[in-house]
């Protein structure tokens, strides 16, 4: 059964196409949507706030497809400050349980997310004092934050910012400069026309000497007018592929003088007399960054994955095409192969990775407290899961919601069916926050140290224990059912990723041995190195999957549709890297016809509760704010009204006018 | 360093009569304008019509009325992106061209060839695409009026997507099921204005607009009809071949294949589309890449060109390895298709079931790939290349639609699985087959054993792009007779012949991916010994293999579960693309130079020819129009308020 609370937004009475698909759902809707909350309240406090946010008109996102760049970005400063408003106005606080679920409510059209980074960064790189003087501050919004890292030329290698802080003792002041015209800072979030505030990451220098990157705040614009200080350039750098609403900007600095306070100096502190201090690891720094990688996941790049395949699959069930069979009428496009191969591993990738992201959650949450006590062992690991898994989802994601467009035919085109927004939104994670090749060469150098370790009997973190177990061996699978045993499929997982990891680290050691130099070897390793990184992330996510269906209560149909789709990802992942798994025979040609033959099978049975599964979603009509996706699946009254809407049918183009009417009226003939 | 001088291998891509228009068009100050990042969709349909109006007039006065050459003009004109007369100039004349009677081309072809009349080609429907059939417009004939009575009976059946539709155009060609003497006779072509001569206002019963933005076609108004009993006179039916007569009599045409042609020729535009889009995204990216600086490679020297990491090698010279062979198989269909377009006008039609089988294959096989590699190249840009600057976000969502339109790509593949199947069934009854399908032939020998084809030994030397096309024929040959005898084995459990066929579309689909792969590395490895030019043909043998091995490396899986590529030599194979990537290092940019795109068609700041990137970036930004004042007009409306009030 459909759940009652997504069809109260609907508009009009159900598509029977779509209703007949809610019929014959396997299990319960509504128990999967608390599953997937993390219980019942949970839900409920995610339906309250995303109510509560919906019903407000200023939050309202029914014109946003044909707003310009101003307008968005004006649209989203005044979400930004009416949000501050509703918070106070509904008591939500920011520790408060319905924090989380404000940001997916308002479906990211809102200015001010640098803000929050600003004063992450504040709390955890700050000293007490620090906090208390500039938190304050932050949270009533009587200044607005911003985090410049990024430079022109410099990106994900922060060694190589070109940004200087240069240490005055005789007043005691840090000069900043752009030395060139590489190191201006380039990208950050509401810096460009907003922030009066910002975190810049600077190269520092004591008496000559080099100290590397640390942070420093520094007031950009006046908090009077609104004018940039002394010293500042700023501004907007231009349209890109989407988040007009927000003002990423530019900054050049020139002789900016800021108070020695202003660095950041929880770990690391220069003296007035210019001593630096060191306390506790320089790795901080990065923790942020870190943290940031998977906060982001959950709202940034498995949401995004969720919507789009809910309007796909939601679509594919409306639209009809061709006959399957003569006689009958046109068929649904899902009932078509082609059509399920393409969606239906989408759909169980976003519950794997709803799943993982769980599971990331509590492996920061127990870092998180580690480090909170200066402990800094698990930095290591944190950073390696991060980097990896934050690469994995992104790029799988990304070509995921592509894969969903696509599926959409022409309309898919259309802004209107939500999907191409979708799309140009979440592409940009797989660059922001660290380009995924980066780091999944960061996770394969983890990996590596790891498996020496290993293989010498040292102890290794929890997440890769499995590099000790290097067993030869093959496949015991015998027929095509044998492949839904999560045993075999995991078993073989295991070994494509030791196999990739064991055979890239005898290569690396070969050409250290033969006189290579070590960062050469690195550089002609890097494409397997990368191949060996995702193989171990695509394991533990299916180890994971498989974990976390055995834990499911077997009530309500729902341990026996998710198990459905845990097969389905992992044969799928097999099926799509067959040359991996067949490489050294673990995996014999004969089986590979066993896992296509189970894969295919598989498509069939999740075929038919595929709509109740996007549902399970529990995402509103506005919060998709797509004329495919809705549930009630009126897709064409809705696609024809919202045309009529676009200001290009308000009235005869002036390009008529000015172009059309001389053309029409043959001033041609003049020729 | 560069081996292989790039104005030579340009020679090997185009004909020197290319550039001609090119020059004509970019030294035109009135084809100049702001940079259309910066406009709104309004202003950039404005600025396509201004551009259209006048390339209309400048075609005229320069003479070119020859397609090709029409094409080329236009794509420079318009710098590849789409402009609001396409339709017109593209589907609407060469229709009224092949299916108008002598008389209606008096009527219609010489005002829209003057452009009183403009008009575009409403097919799609907001409910139907691909499947033509399934169109629900309906044109009655009504003999007592003698006029054909249009009409869209449901939401579903309103006209949508039709590019110059929504506000260009005053006139369309629709495609309607015909109604006469109470019965259907199917789809045909009514000439049915739309708007008012001099007023441009819709006429009654008409309901026509713009179906609002896209992902990109900013510049295109692609448009919806929706008709109210809107009636047209007898005569505005295209009736050189189908006819209804006064008294409502409908007289069948002669053949309705003709049709084919104009597919084949589309889809072969696509084909070198993909080509061209891709060798665009990978100029800007290996240009850019030899500018962007990044890490360390060796402890203690500068940051080196991220050209020189294996990960960006690898991302970037297989998709430019790709931009070649794109660019050869594009010609080889425009080839194949003039020496076969001869025959079809001689009546001979022996040919074109092939050849439009392989088109939509590899429509779709080259268009998915470069699809995919545009946002390779996007990605390998870092985050500039997110930046509407980079000119790769602009190249991409204008090639992506080309995988829907003119044939979704999976319904493309379906068609050329159909035409493998067919041909493997003749081989298996006995007939040989000939064309690129010919090696389903040796199918037959090995009937004798009772083995997969795959058992067949094939011995691969990975440096020989001729014996690796032995391979990729081997690897087609194995996966159209799994698809073919899985497709049997379901016909055997007595399923409709369509359900069988919806149960083995995967299958089918891959089968026809290997087989256009297989195609692609022919004809690739083909056009080697055409090159003169050692040096040339030295570095296109690089690319080649490269080409070749990667695509081997990537599916490795179906060589080795055939068994034509054990594991040991897939790890050389694997090697060996690395080493290829150094070896191509030092010619990429002149490899991409070759593509000769001028800095005003590449519209890329990374991607600019002379390498400034970083200065040209900024100079680009503060024309944002957020920068249009130094505090913006938010600050006073909501800002400040709320710092007052907090």
């Amino acid at each position: 059964m459909g759940s009652k609370y997504a069809q109260g937004f609907g508009l009009g009475s159900v598509n029977p196409d779509l209703a007949s698909e809610r019929q014959t759902a396997s299990f319960s809707v509504e128990r999967l949507t608390t599953v997937l909350d993390g219980g019942a309240e949970h839900t409920r406090v995610r339906r309250a706030v995303v109510e509560a946010i919906e019903r407000d008109p200023v939050f309202s996102r029914e014109n946003q497809y044909f707003q310009t760049q101003n307008e968005r970005y004006e649209a989203a400063v005044r979400k930004a400050v009416h949000l501050q408003k509703k918070m106070h106005e509904m008591g939500w606080r920011e520790d408060g349980p319905e924090f989380i679920y404000i940001y997916r409510a308002l479906a990211g059209d809102v200015a001010f997310l640098l803000h929050r980074v600003f004063m992450r960064s504040i709390s955890v790189l700050g000293s007490d004092e620090q906090v208390a003087k500039w938190i304050p501050l932050a949270t009533k919004h009587q200044l607005i934050g911003s985090y410049a890292q990024t430079e022109l030329g410099h990106g994900t290698y922060l060694q190589g910012l070109e940004t200087t802080a240069v240490f005055d003792t005789t007043t005691q002041e840090f000069i900043l400069n752009t030395p060139k015209i590489s190191a201006m800072k380039w990208w950050p979030g509401d810096m460009g026309r907003s922030a009066t505030h910002t975190v810049v990451f600077a190269q520092l220098y004591v008496h000559g000497k080099c100290y590397g990157v640390h942070p420093f705040i520094v007031q950009i614009r006046s908090l009077r007018d609104h004018s940039l200080c002394p010293g500042i350039t700023a501004g907007d750098i231009g349209p890109k592929m989407n988040f007009e609403h927000i003002d990423n900007g530019y900054l050049m600095l020139q002789n900016v003088r800021i108070p020695r306070e202003n660095m950041l100096n929880k770990f690391c502190e220069v003296q007035p007399d210019g001593t630096y201090v060191r306390r506790g690891s320089q790795k901080i720094n990065y923790f942020t960054m870190t943290t940031l990688r998977v906060s982001l996941l959950s709202d940034e790049v498995i949401l995004p994955l969720m919507k789009a395949c809910t309007i796909a699959i939601r679509y594919s069930a409306v639209r009809r095409q061709s006959k399957l069979n003569p006689g009958e009428e046109e068929a649904k496009i899902l009932d078509y192969q082609t059509q399920q191969e393409k969606l239906l591993p989408q759909l169980a990738a976003a519950y794997a990775f709803h799943f993982i992201n769980n599971y990331l959650h509590k492996l920061f949450d127990r870092g998180y407290k580690e480090i909170q006590e200066r402990n800094f062992s698990s930095l290591p690991e944190l950073h390696a899961s991060s980097s990896g898994f934050k690469a994995m989802l992104s790029q799988y994601c990304t070509a995921g919601v592509e894969i969903c467009l696509r599926a959409c035919g022409g309309h898919g085109y259309s802004l209107l069916s939500g999907l191409p927004s979708l799309y140009t939104k979440i592409l940009a994670s797989c660059i922001y926050e660290g380009e995924n090749t980066i780091l999944l060469l960061q996770t394969a150098r983890f990996l590596i140290k790891c498996f020496a370790a290993a293989s010498a009997g040292q102890p290794v973190p929890q997440s890769v224990t499995y590099l000790a177990a290097v067993k030869p061996g093959k496949c015991p699978a015998k027929n095509k059912l044998d492949f839904l045993n999560p045993d075999i499929y995991v078993e073989a997982y295991q070994h494509t990723a030791i196999r990739l990891l064991s055979s890239t680290a005898a290569k690396l050691q070969d050409l250290i041995q033969s006189g290579v130099k070590k960062h050469e070897a690195w550089n002609q390793c890097t494409v397997q190195l990368v191949q060996a990184a995702k193989a171990h992330c695509h394991y533990i996510t299916v180890k994971n999957f498989v974990e976390t269906v055995e834990k499911l209560e077997n009530k309500a149909g729902i341990q026996k549709i998710m198990k459905h789709l845990c097969d389905l990802y992992a044969l799928h992942g097999i099926f799509s890297n067959a040359g991996l798994f067949l490489h050294d025979g673990y995996i014999s040609g004969a089986q590979m016809d066993m896992i296509t033959a189970s894969y295919l099978d598989l498509l069939g049975v999740i075929r038919k509760d595929a709509v109740p599964l996007v549902d399970a979603f529990d995402f509103t009509d506005k919060s998709l704010n797509s004329a495919l996706g809705s549930y009630d699946g009126n897709v064409y009254q809705r696609l024809y009204e919202w045309a009529q809407k676009s200001p290009t049918n308000q009235q005869v183009h002036p390009a008529y006018e000015k172009y059309l009417r001389p053309l029409l009226h043959n001033k041609l003939s003049k020729l | 360093v560069c081996n292989g001088d790039y104005r030579q291998s340009r020679g090997i891509l185009f004909s020197s009569s290319v550039l001609s228009p090119e020059a004509l068009v970019i030294n035109d100050p009135d084809f100049q304008h702001e940079d259309l990042n910066f406009l709104s969709r309004s202003q950039r349909y404005e600025q396509a019509i201004r551009k259209s109006s006048l390339m209309v007039m400048k075609l005229r006065e320069y003479g070119i009325a020859d397609p090709e050459e029409i094409y080329w003009f236009k794509s420079f004109v318009h710098r590849g992106r789409p402009e609001p007369l396409d339709l017109h100039l593209g589907m609407f004349l060469p229709t009224l061209l092949t299916q108008a009677t002598p008389e209606q081309q008096d009527r219609f072809f010489m005002p829209a060839w003057n452009l009183e009349i403009i008009g575009t080609y409403a097919q799609t429907e907001m409910g139907h695409g691909t499947h033509l059939r399934g169109l629900e417009t309906t044109a009655t004939y009504d003999p007592a009026t003698q006029e054909f009575i249009l009409n869209s009976p449901t939401v579903t059946s309103i006209k949508w997507w039709p590019g110059g539709l929504g506000k260009t155009s005053n006139h369309a060609i629709v495609l309607a099921q015909l109604y006469t003497q109470g019965q259907c006779k199917g789809l045909h072509a009514f000439i049915v204005p739309i708007r008012q001569l001099g007023t441009h206002e819709p006429l009654p019963g008409i309901t026509v607009g713009d179906i609002g933005p896209k992902f990109g076609y900013d510049e295109m108004d692609n448009g919806y009809l929706k008709m109210d009993n809107f009636r047209i006179p007898r005569e505005n039916m295209l009736m050189k071949y189908a006819q209804v007569e006064p008294d409502g009599t409908y007289v069948k045409p002669l053949s309705d294949k003709l049709t084919y042609g104009t597919m084949v020729f589309i889809r072969s535009l696509i084909v070198g589309d993909s080509a061209r889009s891709l060798s665009r995204a990978c100029t800007i990216a290996i240009r850019y890449s030899a500018v962007r600086h990044q890490s360390e490679l060796k402890p203690g020297e500068p940051e080196p060109q991220i050209l020189d990491y294996q990960t960006q090698q690898y991302k970037l010279f297989p998709l430019l390895a790709t931009a070649y062979a794109f660019h050869f198989v594009g010609a080889y269909i425009k080839d194949t298709y003039r020496r076969i377009s001869g025959d079809i006008n001689e009546g001979d039609l022996s040919e074109l079931p092939e050849l439009h089988a392989l088109t939509a294959g590899l429509k779709a096989f080259t268009s998915w790939t470069a699809n995919a590699g545009i946002e390779e190249c996007r990605m390998a840009c870092g985050g500039h290349g997110y930046s509407r600057c980079s000119g790769i976000p602009d190249i991409y969502v204008t090639f992506t639609p080309s995988c829907t339109y003119e044939g979704e790509n999976t319904v493309m593949m379906l068609q050329t699985a159909r035409f493998l199947v067919k041909s493997y069934n003749q081989v298996a009854a006995g007939q040989r087959v000939s064309g690129m399908v010919s090696y389903l032939n040796d199918l037959s020998r090995q009937r004798i054993q009772p083995q997969h084809v795959a058992a067949r030994t094939v011995s691969v030397r990975i440096n020989d792009p001729v014996s690796l096309v032995e391979a990729y024929k081997a690897r087609a040959a194995r996966l159209v007779e799994a698809a073919a005898k899985n497709l049997q084995a379901e016909l055997n459990h007595r399923k409709s012949k369509e359900d069988a066929w919806n149960r083995t579309s995967v299958d089918l689909v891959r089968a026809s991916e290997v087989h256009c792969h297989y195609v692609i590395v022919k004809l690739f490895t083909a056009k080697l010994s055409e090159i003169s030019n050692a040096a040339v043909r030295a570095v296109m043998t690089e690319l080649c293999l490269l080409y070749t091995l990667y695509g081997i490396s990537k599916n490795a899986g179906d060589f080795m579960q055939a068994g034509i590529l054990t594991d040991a030599q897939i790890t050389q194979v694997n090697q060996r693309v690395k080493e290829l990537l150094a070896i191509i290092r030092p010619n990429a940019v002149a490899l991409v130079d070759s593509f000769d795109f001028h800095d005003t068609h590449l519209g890329s700041v990374l991607g600019r020819y002379d390498g400034n990137v970083y200065e040209n970036m900024f100079e680009w930004a503060k024309k944002s129009p957020l920068n249009k004042t130094e505090v913006h007009e938010s600050f006073h409306k909501h800002l400040k308020p709320m710092q007052a009030k907090l």
